[in-house]
């Protein structure tokens, strides 16, 4: 492979796109016409879920595999995007009613903040423009004093605290504690949590996830992508390179926000709430776990993780609830110490590899001939590691 | 209060730039260790009984360092200049820890402490029986599922048995009754003070100062003020760097243990309990500037100052008897409740990072990393 001629990476790279489009085109049939016609309606909800899921991870990400900044407080956009669904739907009322539960509070008038969510576009824009627009300004605010690495992500996991404060203690704007009920609402004069809307919801997701996923790679393959690389591995150079990382950052933090506020929306109907405990700590820590378990800096990896860890914990709390938490305790510490790059990470870099040399195929060499496969140069490496 | 808990983590995040995001529960460790003391100290009577407080400070101490000690060696040890990764880990740690304390038992004790002996002591044994190095990874696979293993079967066979079965603390809060000497208060300065808030900020000065000798005069603190500085000259110097990182670690656990016994004092204890306080004292700590003693202080004292005061509605009032302009006053009393003044402190510490990035007292240095 050293010696490829140009014309053979072109035809190479052709290839793999070829490829990659294939699996992306049958992973669509697979997920939005065979599986709902083999699984119960139940599982299917739940797998659509997940797949909403699967999408805030690949913001994640973006910003955590490709840019370096660990957010703990996504949490805030996948709610922001949910209620701002959730409350169009709250208004799917008669002309001069509102939603029931402010009459608990003694609300007569609608308050200002509901007036956009009446119309459907306005909503629409503002699934994914309003938490967009809060992680730039978040992100304005924290990133133009190049606060950065582990201070970001406290100050993150406090605005997720401030939030969840907020929406809890809010009972006369959006019912505090016990959050905003879809299923029972209507849309287009169909009732949510009717099976057809929920199906139609399901493909959504499926379109959704490979769209995102689609814009996430085409980010993080150009220019672009190469620059938040390079912010993420040296940040002080960039900047000496002329660049201002600051407008790159806030730029795909507000990206990142915007498509947890999707993912948010996608998940609060196929769940049928949305309350502020989506806003927990807890919950925005273990989308990173799922990140980190498919692999960070890889798009696929972080769908893989999200399925594979929900499912997992699906099974698990089903049949133990104790032990799900000791196991997602080991889960970090594992994923931490032993595979730093996640399971695409492990099989890329290992397992693939592996199963090459199986077949009898040569590994691909990183460096010279002379270097890589001079059994010398092995033996001296050992004798100078086990000192 | 506050202060003792953002004591240790500053000493651990400071000195050695590890985000321990189970610091709240070595807290609760700390609080759960003053009520077995309560516990122990009830059968003795009257006289004893009100001292336990006494006992309960230096034991709540040690068991949270040692818990310290076993994360740092466990995990924290690999992962020195990786802080994005520490935080993770310790959230898992966290987590563990929170579950253990819920459903730990003398089954689940036992078999812990079979599992440790058989990989340990597995590992000991064939580090001195056979060469090492090249079994490593090896002995590795083949141990830890054994000990494990072995160790699951043991709590289930235990486990049958319902008197060890028999969860220590269940998942419900436990309560720790202040000692007698304690409850009462006294009406100083026009303030009504209850003995348990003196106790614990005369507490809290006395760590202040403990840590501050220990760090300024013995020679252990000379060492770690040493490493922070910089790792790898001291290690050159002959300073046991790691060494250092453990003891570090568990002092800071240890401080966490001691705020944990006064949490106990003001309120009912549950496995969740540290989960409240991680994200104050981490504010503490990213505006008192890193690795700096007084910069905690001062950032403590002001967080929960201003938290108070806008929290309970007293500027509010205030401003009302200085004619301030209304719209002002429905302001602030719209955010006169507990939850909502949180909101406004933050904002307030986004706006005072944007005037002072580094913090109160920033270290000094010439590097282009801020």
């Amino acid at each position: 492979m050293i010696n490829e001629t140009g014309v053979q990476i072109k035809r190479r790279k052709q290839r793999n796109r070829i490829i990659e489009l294939a699996i992306i085109f049958a992973s669509i049939i697979v997920l939005a016409i065979i599986l709902p016609s083999v699984i119960p309606a139940f599982r299917l909800r739940l797998v659509g879920r997940f797949l909403s899921l699967a999408i805030v991870a690949l913001g994640l990400d973006l910003i955590w595999g490709y840019t370096g900044l660990l957010s703990l407080g996504h949490g805030v956009f996948f709610a922001l995007g949910g209620y701002a669904l959730a409350m169009h739907l709250n208004l799917q009322l008669p002309e001069g009613e509102i939603p029931s539960f402010f009459t608990l509070y003694g609300v007569k008038e609608l308050p200002w903040v509901w007036q956009p969510f009446y119309s459907f576009p306005v909503t629409v824009l503002a699934i994914f423009i309003i938490p967009g627009i809060m992680a730039g300004l978040l992100g304005y605010l924290v990133f133009r004093n190049r606060i950065k690495g582990v201070y970001f992500s406290i100050l993150t996991q406090a605005a997720l605290l401030v939030f969840y404060n907020f929406f809890n203690g809010q009972q006369e704007i959006i019912n505090g504690t016990n959050g905003l009920k879809t299923d029972t609402e209507q849309i287009f004069g169909l009732l949510v949590s009717s099976p057809s809307v929920q199906r139609t919801f399901y493909i959504l997701t499926v379109v959704l996830l490979i769209l995102i996923y689609l814009l996430c790679r085409w980010l993080t393959s150009g220019r672009f992508g190469r620059l938040l690389k390079a912010i993420r591995d040296d940040e002080t150079r960039v900047r000496f390179s002329g660049y201002d990382p600051t407008g790159y950052k806030v730029f795909v933090f507000a990206i990142s926000g915007a498509i947890a506020g999707v993912a948010g929306a996608l998940y609060t109907v196929q769940t049928g709430i949305i309350n502020p405990s989506i806003m927990q700590v807890a919950f925005s820590i273990e989308m990173v776990i799922w990140v980190a378990v498919g692999g960070r800096g890889t798009l696929i990896g972080a769908i893989i993780g999200t399925l594979l860890v929900r499912l997992a914990q699906t099974f698990l709390s089903e049949s133990f609830p104790e032990i799900w938490l000791f196991f997602q305790g080991a889960l970090f510490l594992i994923v931490v110490t032993v595979l730093p790059d996640g399971i695409v990470g492990w099989w890329r870099d290992y397992a693939w590899l592996k199963l090459r040399s199986l077949f009898g195929r040569k590994p691909s060499l990183a460096t010279y001939p002379s270097l890589a496969e001079d059994p010398e140069v092995d033996q001296e490496r050992d004798r100078l590691s086990s000192k | 209060m506050l202060l003792i808990a953002a004591l240790g983590l500053a000493i651990v995040f400071g000195l050695m730039g590890v985000i321990n995001l189970a610091h709240g529960e070595l807290i609760m460790l700390g609080a759960y260790a003053t009520f077995v003391v309560q516990n122990i100290f009830k059968p003795f009577g009257e006289p004893w009984f009100s001292f336990y407080i006494i006992v309960a400070i230096p034991i709540a101490f040690i068991v949270s360092a040692l818990m310290g000690l076993i994360i740092e060696r466990g995990a924290i040890r690999f992962l020195y200049g990786r802080p994005l990764e520490t935080l993770l880990a310790t959230w898992g740690v966290s987590l563990i820890l929170r579950q253990l304390v819920r459903s730990v038992n003398w089954s689940l004790f036992m078999a812990i402490g079979i599992f440790a002996l058989l990989f340990f002591g597995g590992m000991q044994l064939l580090k001195r029986l056979v060469d090492w190095q090249n079994i490593r990874s090896k002995a590795l696979v083949i141990l830890l599922p054994l000990a494990a293993g072995i160790a699951i079967a043991f709590n289930l066979l235990l486990g049958a048995n319902p008197a060890l079965s028999k969860p220590w603390f269940s998942a419900r809060n436990v309560d720790v009754t202040a000692p007698t000497w304690l409850r009462g208060g006294t009406t100083a300065l026009g303030f009504q003070t209850p003995y348990v808030r003196l106790f614990i900020i005369a507490l809290t000065i006395l760590c202040l100062i403990g840590v501050y000798w220990f760090l300024q005069r013995s020679t252990w603190g000379l060492k770690i003020r040493a490493v922070t500085q910089n790792r790898t000259m001291s290690s050159c110097l002959g300073i046991p760097t790691s060494k250092v990182d453990a003891l570090t670690f568990a002092l800071g656990s240890g401080l966490a243990g001691i705020a944990g016994c006064a949490v106990s004092l003001l309120g009912s204890v549950g496995p969740n309990t540290g989960q409240s306080y991680i994200v104050d004292t981490f504010m503490v700590v990213v505006v008192g500037g890193v690795g700096n003693l007084w910069g905690a202080v001062v950032a403590a004292m002001g967080i929960g100052i201003l938290n108070y005061l806008i929290g309970s509605g007293t500027l509010a009032l205030f401003l009302t008897s200085v004619n301030a302009p209304q719209s002002l006053i429905d302001l602030l009393l719209f955010f006169a409740t507990s939850s909502m003044a949180k909101v406004v402190v933050f904002a307030l510490i986004i706006v005072f990072l944007q005037i002072k990035p580094a913090g109160l007292f920033p270290q000094k240095g010439r590097t282009a990393e801020l």
